[in-house]
């Protein structure tokens, strides 16, 4: 199954936002008054770094653990999409300082009551299915 | 007895991480998952739990072979674990403090939030079961949570598929993705928190 390796991967990932305060509802709040460099600095370190890394696998060609090249899918282009959908995400972002990997490291760390805000994020992605036909893409 | 280099090395972890390192520990955890032959995305799953709840009997959108993204579930379980250890092992020696700046500290105050310059707590107190009897607690976590799944799934991505993916490809949608998080974002704290709070 080789499954059991993405729960380490997880608790990395976990620990570091926790670590870092990446999940505190005041670190969002101060990052969208320009009030702190260190959201930014998080968010330009992976950036910077990524795309180091994205460079060495394209180009040296490397193979992942299950020995296909690793492929970058290239996204869609268009604009509506992400500017309406990345502004409605940014609302809620915003709006309750977490976003989808935070929402999980709280619950996790003892915040029971985000089982509710993950009922409502399942919800809102579940509207989104219903109205998925009916919005600008 | 525990040995000393184990207890150092509690304390090292303990500290609050500079953020020079949580940016090289997410691009490891995006190697790490590019390595294994997938794609770093953790709103992903919300749409996995819908459909493994059977929303494809109401939209095809979740008609999808879920069961294959089942690592993801994994990184989400994870995280939940990493969010109990840190928590419960690694906290801060002055506690679970939010760090932020006098700025910020004098911006919440105007606001209404009481706040004092290294006491900000990690999490807000609006999170518990008790405001969610409470109209601004409802908004924040019921509406901020349906906003953050609607939202996510619109962009197609979140933060970790759109602006650490997404830009570490030098994907174009990713970037139009990332202005929107941040008009959003900049438009609710400063036009709408003043009537929130």
């Amino acid at each position: 199954m080789k499954i059991s390796r993405y729960i380490f991967v997880g608790i990395l990932l976990g620990v570091t936002l926790y670590k870092a305060e990446a999940v505190s509802w005041f670190r969002i709040y101060e990052m969208f008054h320009f009030q702190s460099f260190h959201m930014y600095g998080i968010i330009f370190t992976a950036i910077i770094a990524g795309i180091g890394i994205v460079q060495l696998i394209k180009r040296t060609h490397m193979k992942s653990t299950e020995g296909k090249e690793i492929v970058f899918h290239p996204k869609d282009h268009s604009v509506p999409r992400y500017l309406i959908g990345g502004f409605i995400f940014g609302l809620g972002w915003a709006l309750a300082g977490v976003c989808p990997g935070p929402m999980f490291i709280l619950l996790g760390s003892g915040y029971t009551v985000f089982v509710v805000f993950l009922a409502s994020a399942m919800f809102g992605t579940f509207a989104y299915g219903l109205l998925r036909s009916k919005l600008p893409h | 007895m525990v040995p000393q280099f184990l207890i150092d090395i509690k304390d090292f972890i303990s500290q609050p991480w500079p953020w020079w390192v949580a940016g090289l520990m997410i691009a490891l955890v995006m190697f790490i998952l590019l390595y294994f032959g997938k794609e770093f995305g953790i709103s992903a799953n919300l749409r996995i739990m819908c459909a493994a709840d059977g929303a494809g009997e109401f939209s095809d959108f979740f008609k999808f072979d879920w069961q294959s993204q089942g690592w993801n579930l994994m990184v989400a379980l994870g995280a939940m674990f990493g969010g109990y250890l840190a928590s419960h092992y690694f906290l801060s020696p002055d506690g679970d403090i939010a760090h932020v700046s006098a700025a910020t500290v004098a911006s919440l105050q105007e606001l209404g939030i009481q706040a004092e310059l290294g006491k900000v707590p990690l999490v807000p107190d609006f999170y518990s079961w008790e405001s969610l009897f409470t109209l601004r607690g409802l908004i924040i976590i019921v509406l901020g949570g349906f906003l953050v799944g609607f939202g996510a799934r619109y962009a197609g991505g979140c933060t970790s598929g759109h602006a650490i993916s997404g830009l570490s490809a030098l994907q174009l949608p990713s970037l139009i993705a990332v202005i929107g998080f941040f008009l959003g974002g900049l438009f609710m704290t400063h036009l709408i928190f003043p009537i929130l709070f």
